[in-house]
């Protein structure tokens, strides 16, 4: 007796909607008994998760804060993965926006006109679009494996922000901490009320899904980056050019990585430092399957990402529970997506592998 | 002589009996209660179309799927073959369609390797090289794989499986690599291992091979079992009718009048195509001129550079500017999109995966090779591309209509159309734009009868309103069929064969082989069969 996978005939439409949710109560029921087997009640371990960073304004103004970057850079990273440009370092791509959008506040600190907030952006997808040609470029002219080149230029970022942090960039006031001169005013992406923590970067976090949305659905283009990921041989009968897409790609997700990276840097933090890297570039790529790699699901995705690492912020205080905890949330979550998509293109079945062997045996006696 | 006694004594045993076999891939009924009786001494064919459920059979019966239900006698005893080796360890042997050899090494090498290490190489070279010259199959043991023939090579895969001695032994459509020739002498073979007693299941579906070889046939059709008979007493077409299980009709065509004056819309001048891996094939020197009206044919055994000489006309590869022409315009450097604007059409062997995408929708298939030809009727808002669905809805309509595409639903995906009905497709999408160069790479391969006959139709349609067909096909009886002037690819280059009218199929099959070189083959091969009768 073995399992086995077979493939159903025609999947059902209503599960391939609903997969999602079933994955997220999975997750609480599973969350329930990890609470119960930790000593807590799991009634307030849920709630404390999932509910309580619901009400209080304060908390949900900071899902979105953390939410922004992850929905910017997923929808980056469903252009490429769709298109199977594996971009695994959108982390630096972050990282380096985050830098060069730093660059005019800088150099240029006393430098105050309206013109300076979009140039900054600007070069955040700037900074970041370059960072994310290296990979590309390589991949396409020698035949790099991006995977390894994209993620090892993350660690490169983070050692040259680090470096310039410390050293040229350093605040001579700054009291020996790592870190720029506070930015401008005229440099900061404004929140959306005073001493609001969030900032107009989840517009364009918005800006971008509704464009991705359309362009990815609607447009030739999109049809394009569809192809080339699933078909590459039809794709270039089609007359597409594989190469050129690897190029287009990464530029696209690299000026996303980038404009989230400055638009932390500059609605957030207000200065460039040494805490820049969170991991939001990783957690993205989770938010970008979780979405199934379309832009309207990367918007809940991110969001309900976002309310694990809130939630989590919350348990770890009032529950006293490991921040660990949350990322096995993240994990659990992945987990039962995955296979909620399995089942609903599959079904289990028990196979006997042999069935008639006696009869083998009784002929070779005669 | 001695077959026939044989067959007397073993009437009522046969050596194989197969009942009610089925193997299910899913929700799909690969083989649904599929009966089978092989009596010793006997070819026997398995009939029937691609998709038909042969394969599926065969592997059971190899060992190499196991049934879902059905059982399986070898000499009244019921018997699970549960690999191949438990197969070829009851008596049965199996030569593949595709060779299972290793090209960088010797024959000898290639049998121990199937024999396993208690054999030592040079007692298999002296078993192999005996074997092979008693049977007429001329081997040397210390020949390298990579510099024989197909048909040689299919030779070793004979070898091997004889040297096993089995009783039943199974060839997964032999004919299809080789040349007529070969085919032939292959014949020659069979008969001498069926007057020695042995069963052979011959798997084929090419009607005149199984009536002159064949003691007895079983059809299959969509996986069910339809009859069995003798294909002396039937006619190719009752053979064909209970293959297809409809009327095939017949191809209408006029015959063309003089084409000299017509103008030259598709030439090749001296074209030539490096290997881009080591599976592909060298192109040297291809000339090719086709005229407004004209259908040619390029016949040729697979893998003689066929696909390669596809995507230089479509422009998948590219080569110097003035090595090809489209109307007139030198197309060398253009790729796919800007032939297409020319006025040309391109249809690929590969229906999956190369002329339509699997996972997407039919109307998203229309886009594939249209988007830049039809760009005015398809997209909308210059630079964004949008795409003008209703438009592209509307012609999808319109070539499912006239091409009678077969599918569920509006808009199914392409995976989902049988092969046939996403030929239909395919042609139509192109045909469509009324092309004036129209480049086809296996038109009906693997496509039922029916919807073979009304692919051949409309390129024969398309060159009589004016345009330049190329078909390129290993369906002799196709390209015979259909082309004006026949042309013969051999090891990457082109051979005029002339008017399909003077033309004989036995010249055709010289030029398929490469003529000099298979004379000689064919000598030996007769000599070798005319010393062991």
């Amino acid at each position: 007796m073995r399992l086995e996978l077979i493939k159903r005939g025609n999947p059902s439409k209503t599960f391939s909607i609903f997969s999602p949710f079933i994955a997220l109560l999975l997750t609480f029921v599973t969350g329930a008994i990890m609470f119960m087997l930790l000593g807590k009640n799991p009634i307030t371990g849920l709630y404390t998760y999932f509910i309580e960073p619901l009400i209080d304004p304060w908390t949900r103004e900071q899902i979105l804060v953390k939410a922004t970057p992850l929905i910017l850079i997923a929808v980056g990273l469903a252009v490429c993965f769709r298109s199977s440009n594996w971009n695994i370092g959108a982390e630096g791509q972050y990282i380096i926006g985050g830098m060069f959008g730093a660059i005019i506040p800088v150099y240029f600190n006393e430098w105050d006109s309206p013109l300076v907030l979009p140039l900054v952006m600007m070069m955040g997808m700037i900074g970041g679009a370059l960072y994310a040609y290296i990979p590309a470029i390589l991949k396409s002219k020698f035949g790099t494996n991006e995977i390894l080149t994209s993620l090892m230029l993350v660690y490169v970022a983070q050692q040259i922000v680090d470096w310039l942090v410390r050293g040229p960039w350093r605040n001579p006031a700054g009291m020996g901490f790592p870190g720029t001169k506070d930015f401008n005013e005229s440099a900061i992406l404004p929140s959306f009320y005073e001493f609001g923590d969030a900032h107009y970067g989840s517009v364009f976090a918005l800006i971008a899904v509704i464009l991705a949305w359309f362009f990815l659905s609607k447009t030739i283009k999109g049809f394009e980056i569809n192809i080339i990921g699933e078909t590459p041989r039809a794709a270039k009968f089609a007359g597409f050019d594989v190469k050129k897409m690897t190029i287009f790609a990464f530029l696209i997700s690299g000026a996303l990585a980038g404009l989230a990276g400055i638009a932390e840097v500059s609605g957030s933090v207000e200065k460039l430092d040494d805490k820049l890297s969170l991991g939001y570039g990783f957690t993205a790529i989770i938010v970008a399957f979780l979405g199934r790699l379309n832009p309207l699901g990367i918007l809940a995705a991110g969001l309900i990402l976002a309310l694990t690492y809130i939630g989590g912020e919350g348990a770890q205080i009032s529950l006293g529970i490991s921040d660990r905890a949350t990322r096995v949330f993240q994990g659990l979550l992945l987990f039962f997506v995955l296979a909620c998509d399995t089942l609903i293109h599959y079904r289990f079945r028990w196979v006997k592998t042999v069935d008639n062997i006696s009869g083998t045996k009784s002929g070779e006696g005669t | 002589m001695l077959s026939k006694n044989k067959n007397n004594n073993s009437t009522k045993i046969p050596l194989l009996e197969v009942r009610d076999l089925t193997k299910v891939f899913g929700t799909l009924k690969a083989n649904d209660k599929i009966n089978l009786k092989i009596e010793k001494g006997e070819i026997h064919a398995l009939l029937g179309e691609n998709g038909a459920g042969k394969s599926t059979l065969v592997k059971m019966l190899y060992g190499s799927l196991q049934p879902t239900s059905g059982k399986i006698f070898w000499k009244a005893e019921p018997v699970s073959m549960l690999s191949p080796f438990q197969a070829r360890a009851t008596g049965v042997g199996m030569v593949f369609q595709h060779f299972s050899l290793f090209e960088s090494l010797t024959v000898a090498d290639n049998i121990v390797l199937s024999l396993g290490p208690e054999y030592s190489v040079e007692q298999v070279a002296r078993d192999a090289e005996k074997l092979s010259a008693d049977y007429g199959l001329p081997l040397k043991a210390d020949s390298i794989i990579g510099d024989l023939s197909v048909g040689e090579r299919q030779r070793v895969e004979i070898v091997r499986c004889l040297l096993q001695n089995p009783q039943l032994i199974i060839l997964d459509e032999p004919t299809s690599v080789l040349t007529p020739q070969e085919a032939d002498n292959l014949f020659v073979t069979l008969k001498r291992l069926r007057n020695e007693g042995r069963s052979i299941l011959y798997i084929s579906h090419r009607l005149d091979e199984v009536q002159k070889l064949c003691d007895k046939a079983t059809i299959l059709r969509n996986g069910k079992w339809i009859s069995e008979c003798i294909p002396k007493k039937e006619t190719a077409a009752s053979l064909a009718t209970m293959m297809v299980g409809e009327d095939i009709a017949d191809i209408k065509r006029t015959n063309s009048k003089s084409k000299k004056q017509r103008d030259v819309l598709l030439s090749v001048n001296d074209a030539n195509l490096e290997q881009d891996n080591p599976f592909a094939v060298e192109l040297k020197n291809i000339h090719l001129e086709i005229r407004s009206g004209e259908i040619v044919g390029i016949a040729g055994v697979a893998g003689n550079g066929q696909n390669e000489l596809f995507s230089l006309l479509s422009g998948e590869a590219t080569t110097p500017k003035n090595a090809i022409s489209i109307r007139g315009k030198q197309v060398g450097n253009l790729d796919v999109n800007e032939r297409r604007q020319l006025g040309a059409a391109f249809v690929p062997e590969e229906r999956l995966g190369h002329g339509a995408v699997p996972n997407a929708a039919l109307t998203q298939n229309m886009i594939l090779t249209r988007h830049q030809s039809d760009k005015v009727a398809f997209k909308k808002y210059g630079a964004i591309g949008y795409i003008w669905q209703e438009m592209v809805t509307k012609a999808t309509k319109r070539v499912c209509d006239i091409m009678d595409v077969r599918k569920a639903g509006e808009d199914p995906v392409a995976g989902s159309l049988s092969g046939g009905n996403l030929q239909k497709f395919i042609m139509g999408r192109e045909l469509d734009r009324q092309p004036s160069v129209f480049v086809v790479n296996q038109p009906t391969w693997g496509v039922d009868a029916g919807a073979a006959q009304r692919i051949r139709q409309t390129m024969i349609d398309l060159a009589k309103s004016g345009s330049a067909v190329l078909v390129i096909s290993q369906d002799l009886d196709e390209i015979l069929e259909m082309s004006d002037r026949i042309v013969v690819m051999h090891e990457g280059t082109l051979i005029e064969a002339g008017p399909a009218h003077s033309i004989t199929r036995e010249h055709i099959g010289l030029l398929m082989g490469g003529m000099g070189q298979q004379t000689s083959t064919t000598d030996t091969a007769n000599k070798g069969a005319t010393n062991a009768s």
